[in-house]
């Protein structure tokens, strides 16, 4: 194998290089190649560490590989080669670069054996994804950016100053594993928080995602939230507080994701549900539980990328996405109605479907472990998930009251790139074996047994049926347009009223002042002058000034130097 | 000749001076002043690597013994400051030549590249000296040429920040006399290896504190420590666009120098920071010089202003790295000293070459620049960013290991407000790229070309030298570490 010291990211930055100069169909090849070499070349990379450099005192590796980061990887590629694909189409130089330099950040992160690499490729990532939501060109969009900026370059710098006591502290900048025993690391495990977007730490997902283009948030699902699971994966497994922090993710966003009209922001609400599976098993931290956390991570980029592909092809096409717009759309977009059902079976984790072969390893783990509360939840997100995303998607997009929209597939691009996503959700759904292949443990787990399959039916079956129950009595929370107040109100709402209210007392101390500065003047005429603008306690001699500082501080000086 | 390297630095540049007053032709005196730079560059390489190999050298003026006659000296401390010295005025006088066209006089060509000459030679003068009298000469030198330089500006207020910054300089200088005057008093003896063996003698003198409170009280004033920082924005705005790259990059620079000098060459380390309560002045007036004047660049208009802020809050670090006082914090100083120049360097560069197209500084009248000038705003970018502390630039080596030596000491709250300083960089750079970046283009912008490569050429190579020395850090790290082993070393 030619050049193993070549880090994944490198093909990716090449093909934004390139595709910089180049146009047209040309273009369209380079960018599709980047990730199809890249994968192909990381098939036959060793595990190991290939590339070290020393920087500063420390040790740089910035290109690591092992079973942990290699599943990363290929998924990533996969994600990429999918994105690309599905935003071919699109003629928006700045769109198809971020594109490409964010999965190229990704994969750097993922493969970086030390932290200051990660950090550097973390940035990178708020930076080039920011642009695919500021490519929507709207009002909306841009400030709905700018959140999202503001809170990943602080997550970076959380991360960075971590890092700084972490360095200190030990000695050592390896990315490994961490832990919550000291200052540093509850920094990092911050740090990482925000990317994965723990509870409260959550809206920049919800905010930013549904604001950006269409095959935008399709690359945006499947790399930031990712790369945060791997970072916790590698550096705080077994943490128990993880396991918590997991079940709350996956439970709290499904209130959200039922009542909310945007069918993208019912996605990104579902992503997080997804995401708290993952942490949950990261928290448990025996092999089964990493192996579900990991395998679940490669799933859901598949199949989560799958839905976002079938709204974003729904935006594209209609250029609507709210619930209470939408409806009747089987009749003229039949293949992607199938592609989004496909998507929407393998997130609810229906037998045969690559979601129920990831989702049941954490269940067990959590089972096997004694945790049978967190269990619980996990049964009840499942639940939820099958309500919000795997009923409502497709019900409200494409079946329920007719809207009389009719418009056509999308680009024949767009549908091959759902359709590949829709055939390895299967794939890997009807032969895991394929995928427990590359996780970082061998546990010999099949999910293909009696209970698993019996419990997982039972669930998805009483769960449609109490959406159409609740459907057929009126007391499904009806799509209505409306603005679901989440987190975020409390810094978009009440901190900027609460200063509002505070700089308006502020302006009664303006007011006072300027009254005693009324009295004042025809109290006394010649005090007040001294005061105004050319008065002798207002004016500026930058000379004079200077030396009379010079003449304080040498005195200041001269006096310490003698006491 | 080699023996007599330690020298040429400084000669070549103060005899081709005269030799330009001769000539008086434009181009040739440019070509004359550049060879001369190249040369002194040339020159400041060789000593580098000879003092690498073979450690500190001292040259003898005329023969004459050290403690009598005057001693050069070029150890590690000094010799990578000279190469930054003659690299940044080489580097500057390329872009010289176009830039000052549209700035000075035609007439006054010539007399601007004799006092830049002049200029360097001083600077490098006072780093080669190893004798405390020539320091005060060659400072001399310096700044009257500096004043020179500052007062060709175009704008006239240029003559009054020159006045000014005359007065602050020659009160500066004089304080620095005052201090080099008492010492010989105590002492009898002006070279600088000579006096650390003396001064302990007396160190309890009152003439010695006396003495160091001047020196002391006078270098701050040169190097523009907050609160002392008065002259330095007016100076900066006001001179041609090429001079305040120079200046920035190097006047300052050399002003640390001499403080780090004096501090732990002459007085000592117990004596400075035993004696004195240096350690917390320093630490409170640094960190103060730093939120100060970051604030007040936040709210300037005209860019070189800005930038003159920022300079003298990046004073404000390379004095918390003194004040912390341990190896790593002295190290932190000299590896900022010279990533400050080279980012400094390329930003006031990159400034240079939109004042050439745009006539002036003023951000308000820079609405969308960067689709116009592409290049030029990617250097102002890259060197922002460097100024900022972004890793893969110079600025996070040098941050890092700032904040490293206040983690040394634990103490977390320095480190903190470090941190948070370069937080407050972040808004005046993002208040610039929001400008040139994301704003449409005026009238006025929508006619500007780009910047002829003769000014680019030279602020890319400041830039990738940001780049370089920010990602292969073994020269740059290395030699300073070794500069502050071997000060704290013979302590």
């Amino acid at each position: 194998m030619w050049a193993i010291e070549l880090p994944p990211f490198v093909p990716f930055f090449v093909a934004a290089a390139l595709a910089l100069v180049t146009r047209g169909q040309l273009r369209n090849v380079i960018m599709l190649a980047a990730p199809v070499l890249g994968g192909l070349h990381l098939l036959a990379v060793p595990e190991g560490i290939h590339l070290q450099m020393s920087f500063l005192d420390y040790e740089l590796t910035p290109y690591r590989v092992d079973k942990l980061s290699l599943i990363f990887g290929f998924a990533f590629h996969i994600a990429a080669f999918i994105a690309i694909l599905y935003a071919l189409h699109i003629k928006d130089t700045v769109q198809q670069l971020a594109g490409i330099l964010y999965a190229g950040s990704a994969l750097g992160a993922v493969f970086a054996g030390d932290l200051l690499t990660l950090f550097v490729f973390w940035e990178l990532l708020a930076l080039s994804s920011v642009f695919l939501i500021w490519a929507r060109r709207s009002t909306r969009s841009f400030f709905a950016g700018i959140r999202y900026l503001i809170v990943q370059v602080l997550s970076g710098v959380v991360l960075l100053v971590g890092i700084l006591f972490h360095a200190s502290e030990t000695g050592s900048l390896a990315f490994a594993e961490i832990g919550i025993g000291s200052l540093a690391g509850w920094l990092i495990l911050f740090a990482f928080g925000v990317k994965c977007a723990f509870p409260f730490l959550h809206n920049w997902l919800t905010d930013a995602y549904p604001e950006a283009t269409p095959t935008g948030t399709v690359f945006l699902s499947a790399f930031t939230t990712k790369v945060a699971v791997y970072a916790l994966a590698r550096s705080y497994p077994g943490t128990e507080l993880l396991i918590y922090v997991g079940a709350a993710m996956a439970c709290f966003p499904i209130f959200f994701a039922v009542i909310e009209n945007d069918l993208r922001r019912v996605l990104a609400y579902s992503l997080i549900n997804q995401v708290g599976f993952m942490v949950v098993g990261i928290g448990i931290g025996t092999a089964l539980s990493i192996n579900g956390a990991v395998s679940h991570a490669f799933n859901d980029i598949i199949f989560k990328g799958l839905l976002f592909m079938s709204m974003g092809a729904v935006l594209h096409m209609t250029g609507r996405i709210n619930g209470s717009d939408l409806g009747g759309l089987y009749k003229t977009m039949p293949r992607t109605t199938i592609l989004c059902i496909v998507g929407a079976a393998s997130i609810s984790a229906f037998p045969l479907f690559s979601g129920f072969v990831s989702k049941s390893m954490v269940m067990s783990a959590a089972i096997e472990e004694g945790y049978g509360w967190i269990w619980l939840m996990l049964l009840f997100a499942s639940a939820g998930v099958f309500h919000h995303a795997g009923i409502k998607i497709p019900y409200f997009a494409f079946f329920a009251h007719d809207s009389g929209i009719r418009v056509s597939d999308p680009p024949l691009n767009m549908q091959l790139a759902m359709f590949i996503a829709a055939v390895l959700c299967v794939t890997i759904g009807v032969n895991p074996s394929i995928l427990y292949a590359l996780l970082p443990y061998d546990t010999g787990y099949s999910p293909y047994d009696a209970t698993h399959v019996l419990a997982q039916t039972q669930l998805l079956f009483f769960s449609a049926l109490a959406f159409v129950w609740l459907n057929r009595r009126g007391l499904y929370p009806p799509e209505l347009r409306s603005t679901n107040l989440d987190v975020d109100w409390v810094y978009r709402r009440l901190v900027p009223t609460a200063l509002q209210r505070l700089f308006a007392r502020l302006n009664v101390i303006t007011e006072l002042n300027k009254t005693l500065a009324a009295k004042l003047s025809t109290l006394s005429p010649l005090v007040a002058r001294q005061f105004s603008a050319e008065g002798i306690f207002a004016s500026t001699h930058p000379v004079g000034a200077m030396v009379k500082t010079v003449t304080v501080l040498l005195a200041l000086y001269l006096v310490l130097s003698f006491v | 000749m080699l023996a007599h390297l330690p020298v040429l630095h400084v000669i070549i540049p103060m005899m081709a001076a005269p030799a330009c007053l001769i000539l008086r032709r434009r181009d040739l005196v440019w070509f004359v002043a550049l060879a001369a730079t190249l040369m002194s560059f040339a020159v400041s390489i060789g000593l580098l690597l000879q003092v690498l190999e073979s450690g500190p050298i001292s040259y003898e003026f005329g023969g004459w013994e050290a403690p009598w006659g005057i001693e050069y000296r070029i150890d590690l401390l000094n010799a990578p400051l000279l190469l930054l010295v003659s690299g940044i005025s080489a580097v500057a006088l390329f872009a010289a030549r176009k830039s000052i066209e549209a700035e000075i006089p035609k007439d006054r060509h010539a007399l601007f590249y004799i006092a830049w000459l002049l200029c360097m030679a001083g600077l490098l003068g006072i780093l080669a000296t190893g004798d405390a009298f020539n320091v005060f000469v060659f400072l001399e030198i310096s700044s009257l040429s500096a004043y020179t330089l500052i007062a060709l500006g175009k704008n006239r207020k240029a003559l009054w920040a020159s006045y000014q910054y005359l007065i602050a300089g020659t009160i500066g200088a004089t304080f620095i006399l005052i201090g080099i005057g008492l010492m010989y008093m105590m002492t009898g003896t002006l070279n600088m290896a000579d006096l650390s063996e003396r001064l302990p003698e007396v160190s309890s003198s009152r003439t010695v504190f006396t003495a160091f409170a001047f020196f002391i009280v006078g270098v701050c004033l040169k190097l523009a420590l907050f609160p002392l920082h008065v002259w330095l924005p007016n100076a900066y705005a006001y001179a041609p666009s090429v001079v305040t790259a120079f200046l920035a990059a190097t006047a300052t620079k050399v002003a640390v120098y001499i403080l780090i000098r004096f501090k732990y060459g002459i007085f000592g380390f117990d004596f400075a920071f035993s004696s004195l309560p240096l350690q917390s002045i320093f630490l409170t007036l640094g960190l103060a010089g730093i939120f100060v004047a970051s604030i007040a660049a936040i709210f300037q208009d005209n860019l070189k202003k800005l930038l003159a802020y920022s300079s003298v809050a990046q004073i404000g670090y390379l004095i918390v790295g003194l004040g912390l006082a341990n190896e790593t914090g002295l190290m932190a100083t000299l590896l900022h000293m010279l990533n400050h120049g080279l980012m400094k360097g390329a930003l006031f560069l990159a400034l240079a070459a939109i004042v050439y197209r745009l006539g002036e500084a003023k951000l308000s009248e820079m609405h969308g620049l960067a689709s116009r000038m592409p290049w030029t705003m990617a250097a102002f970018l890259i060197g922002g960013l460097s100024l900022i502390g972004v890793p893969l630039t110079v600025g996070f080596v040098s941050k890092w290991y700032l904040v490293t030596a206040a983690l040394e000491h634990d103490w977390w709250p320095v480190a903190g407000l470090i941190l948070l300083g370069s937080v407050v960089s972040v808004i005046y750079v993002w208040k610039v790229v929001e400008v040139v970046y994301f704003k449409a283009a005026n009238e006025r912008t929508a006619e500007v070309r780009e910047a002829p490569l003769s000014i680019l050429a030279p602020t890319w190579v400041l830039v990738a030298a940001n780049l370089y020395f920010g990602i292969n850090t073994e020269l740059t790290v290395g030699i300073t570490r070794m500069a502050a082993v071997s000060i704290f070393g013979g302590l």
